[in-house]
């Protein structure tokens, strides 16, 4: 299946492959058939199995385009013609129907009768309920992004009937439908898997990782890592329309002069997530893309653990010190949203929000003078190599503007390797830069990991009692429930005067295309081949 | 029969001699690894892992044991032959050696050959003809190329060749999307295509090849040309020269068969260094080209402390200039009879 696939099998996996491929030896990239798509990205497909340990962020779209979900999320225009996935829709994916019980703690789903996986099996509530268990039991990112939907352990699923699965809730949450429909709880062949699984390996997490066993809109067709993946359709597939792509090919270009030039001559038709700076220079020639990553903001954070920063004051005057404006153009050449002067007042629970806070260094100076630190201190700010792209212009523009009010600021590179530790467990780096974005876009998962005491992205050591409480009251509760909109509002309200948070700007996922259409943004922030066509 | 081939018997003795050195890096390459900044555990844990599931997979990574004993493991492994596994490439690390070190290896070889087919004449020619346009010529390009960084001359092969007038195929690698890699046999493509008697893949390969190649090229002439270069003067201005001149011999012959053998041997020594030192550079080209290298494999893998990748890393480079050496060695006794192993 991967790179012990050999010419032969290549070859014979399909009539018109093994038709059209002699015929393109001799054709040009830019020639090639209407239903081959090339794609460049720069990140590399490390297994084909995204419940595995150390799985890469690029490997998620092998979850996503190869395997199905109970559920999926419905289709969107944005305000700029592209397309989004719709939050507020759910789609059924293998599910045929669900039914919620009366007090929410029973979520009974209708199985397609017409599913089968790739070997032609029929996909039954069994292989649901296999793995919805692998993804709870196997330990790292899928049993903690299973727990934000209140999904924890096994006896939690049932296979009722052959079509027949459910699920038990220990309490009622609106956020169990839509953690459903992300890519982690995606349905696997559990015969193929257990078949291949040792005692070392019950969840055949090394099959797995080589062989994708799905009943998705796509299979992988060849794997080679750190340099290209192909998906062959599936043409059985029931989980949506059919996709007008007979074969997609991602290949790894790790230089974004590279990737751009490629995809400005045509001979690839997507480049996927390329920097600001090309997109904004491509948006006049070509179809650029560039979605705001929802529930996503670009942050400078200053840690209450570092004296300085409990004083309200400091904060505040660093908020009203900061460059806003030439940090949105220098670091993310205007692709993204604003998220700096707006009202104070808050009348709405859309999040990311712009802040009451814009440039005003005299206004930023006298809160200095008003704070214990008048003559000003000196901090080191941190920011990570591997994000330098975004990170190192905008702090040489924090540098520049705190210096104005005395915080005599010093930058601090940590390699990528270590920033997570430091940043994110560690949590001891006085004023760094941050970047969280939430998957399930509502503003209490966004406050659950970035402003709960303890939690992962709270990297500023926050706590304050109220939001504890509200933020625990919101997670689960309905967004129609009266009670809710008051308790965001109050929550928005604390932490954007408390500022444990900076916002700078809201970034965005910028794709371009040259000869393709359909490109839709997902919260995933991989490529969806699925709806893609070419045009 | 080691007693009756004194040149085997040396041979050997060399091999063994290089055994601490492995041993050496094995070691080094093992506590370096530890001492770098970054925890694994973190990193390989994922975007949203809490402190019981990093603590998972430390344990699944086997860090959480003590570091004497996670050296015994590796070592252990290594005698079976098993370099570990490779948690960014999420395969064997002998399987992506076996897979990009055949790619570096034909790309730096390639440079080599083409830089050594126009480093050698030029400096040569620049020798004999001290002060002309050749020598002029010959410093030209050896400013230029030693100046050039590679990324940037990559870029601007790109440019020219494929993006302005798009008579270079597209850098996607070792080969276009549109062929198959060829039945591996050696990891070389050209080689396995020829063998295979696949010719259309060896040409798809082959035309990949030129830009990087050509880059690469530049950036390695130099050394070789200038080396080649002040062999020669060196080569013609001494006694036996001016004695074989003196005798009556043919231009050519005093040339090639006096001068030119006798320069020879600081340029393979140049030769050997430049070897390793565009392996070396090979990262930045293979990062312009999308060339599936050992350079990009190690970079990334040391970015996120993915040790057990980069331990296979040094210790293939390791080996692997164990054997350079031991060519060149080999090369100088063929080259200049004069020199005997067992002055060593």
């Amino acid at each position: 299946m991967t790179d012990t696939t050999s010419r032969r099998n290549f070859l014979k996996m399909g009539a018109a492959g093994a038709s059209v491929l002699p015929f393109l030896r001799a054709m040009p990239a830019a020639a090639q058939g209407s239903d081959t798509l090339v794609v460049v990205t720069g990140a590399t497909i490390n297994s084909l199995d995204l419940h595995r340990s150390g799985t890469s962020r690029a490997s998620y779209q092998v979850g996503i385009n190869c395997y199905d979900r109970l559920l999926s999320f419905g289709t969107k225009q944005t305000p700029d013609g592209g397309f989004s996935y719709d939050y507020e829709v759910i789609e059924p994916e293998l599910a045929e129907s669900w039914t919620e019980s009366e007090d929410g703690l029973t979520l009974t789903f209708k199985l397609k009768s017409n599913a089968t996986f790739w070997d032609g099996r029929k996909v039954t509530a069994q292989d649901v309920k296999w793995s919805f268990d692998r993804a709870v039991s196997v330990g790292g990112f899928p049993t903690v992004q299973m727990k934000a939907g209140g999904l924890e352990r096994p006896d939690q699923f049932e296979a009722v009937d052959e079509e027949t699965f459910v699920i038990k809730l220990d309490r009622a949450s609106k956020l169990t439908i839509p953690d459903l429909a992300v890519p982690v709880p995606y349905i696997m062949n559990s015969v193929e898997a257990l078949a291949n699984a040792t005692e070392d390996d019950p969840w055949a997490t090394e099959y797995l990782h080589t062989t994708p066993a799905g009943s998705g809109a796509y299979k992988v067709a060849r794997w080679t890592p750190g340099e290209q993946l192909v998906y062959e359709r599936n043409d059985d597939w029931v989980g949506g329309p059919l996709p007008a792509l007979q074969r997609v090919v991602i290949r790894e270009v790790p230089s974004p002069a590279t990737r751009r030039a490629l995809v400005e001559r045509g001979d690839v038709q997507v480049a996927f997530d390329i920097p600001d700076k090309d997109a904004a220079e491509l948006a006049d020639t070509l179809d650029v893309f560039s979605t705001p990553v929802e529930n996503c903001i670009h942050c400078l954070n200053p840690n209450f653990a570092f004296e300085p920063f409990q004083d309200s004051n400091v904060r505040k005057a660093i908020a009203y010190a900061i460059p806003y404006e030439d940090i949105f153009q220098a670091a993310a050449y205007g692709r993204g949203l604003p998220m700096w002067g707006g009202e104070e007042e808050i009348t709405d629970i859309a999040w990311p929000r712009k802040t009451q806070y814009y440039t005003d260094i005299d206004k930023a100076k006298e809160l200095m003078a008003a704070s214990g630190y008048a003559d000003g201190f000196d901090v080191p700010l941190s920011i990570s190599l591997d994000l330098a792209s975004w990170m190192e212009p905008t702090a040489l523009l924090v540098q520049e503007a705190l210096g104005e009010i005395g915080i005599n600021v010093t930058i601090e590179k940590i390699p990528g390797a270590n920033w997570r530790t430091a940043v994110l467990v560690e949590k001891r780096l006085p004023l760094h830069l941050e970047n969280f974005g939430g998957w399930l876009n509502t503003p209490d998962y966004y406050f659950f990991w970035a402003y709960q005491d303890g939690h992962l992205f709270n990297s500023s050591n926050y706590r304050n009692e109220e939001v504890e409480e509200l933020t625990n009251a919101t997670l689960h509760m309905p967004m129609d429930d009266p009670e809710y909109a008051p308790k965001i509002m109050r929550m928005f309200e604390i932490v954007l005067d408390e500022l444990p948070r900076i916002p700078l700007y809201q970034p965005a996922l910028n794709v371009a295309m040259n000869g393709a259409e359909g490109y839709e943004f997902w919260f995933h922030r991989q490529l969806d081949v699925r709806p893609i066509t070419r045009a | 029969m080691l007693a009756s081939s004194p040149r085997l018997r040396a041979t050997l003795l060399r091999v063994a001699q290089s055994i601490p050195v492995v041993i050496g890096v094995v070691i080094i390459s093992f506590l370096l690894t530890r001492a770098l900044p970054g925890d694994p555990a973190v990193y390989f844990a994922g975007v949203a892992a809490d402190t019981a599931s990093i603590e998972q997979t430390r344990v699944a990574m086997g860090l959480d044991k003590p570091l004497v004993q996670q050296f015994f493991i590796y070592v252990g492994n290594l005698l079976q032959g098993d370099l570990g596994q490779s948690l960014s490439s999420g395969r064997s690390v002998a399987a992506d050696l076996a897979k990009r070190l055949p790619a570096s290896l034909e790309l730096t070889l390639s440079a080599l050959i083409l830089a050594i087919v126009i480093a050698v004449p030029l400096g040569v020619l620049a020798a004999t003809r001290p002060g002309t346009w050749v020598d002029h010529l010959c410093r030209v390009v050896v400013t230029a190329g030693v100046s050039l960084p590679t990324f940037f001359t990559g870029i601007l092969l790109i440019y020219i060749f494929y993006y302005l007038l798009g008579i270079a195929p597209s850098p996607l690698g070792r080969l276009d999307f549109i062929y198959l890699d060829p039945d591996h046999v050696t990891g070389f493509y050209l080689i396995d295509a020829a063998l295979m008697g696949d010719w259309e893949t060896w040409r798809g390969a082959a035309k990949q090849l030129i830009l990087p190649a050509t880059t690469l090229a530049l950036f390695t002439l130099a050394p070789i040309a200038r080396m080649t270069r002040a062999a020669m003067l060196t080569a013609l201005s001494s006694d036996f020269i001016r004695t074989a001149r003196a005798a009556g011999l043919s231009n050519r012959t005093i040339l090639y068969r006096y001068a030119f053998r006798n320069a020879l041997l600081p340029v393979v020594t140049t030769l050997g260094m430049v070897f390793s030192f565009a392996l070396g550079a090979n990262v930045l080209v293979e990062k312009v080209f999308a060339w599936p290298g050992i350079g990009s494999y190690a970079v990334e893998a040391l970015v996120v402390s993915d040790y057990a990748a980069v331990q296979g890393f040094v210790l293939a480079m390791a080996l692997l200039f164990v054997a350079l050496n031991l060519v060149i060695d080999l090369l100088y006794t063929a080259i200049d009879p004069r020199i005997g192993f067992s002055s060593k």
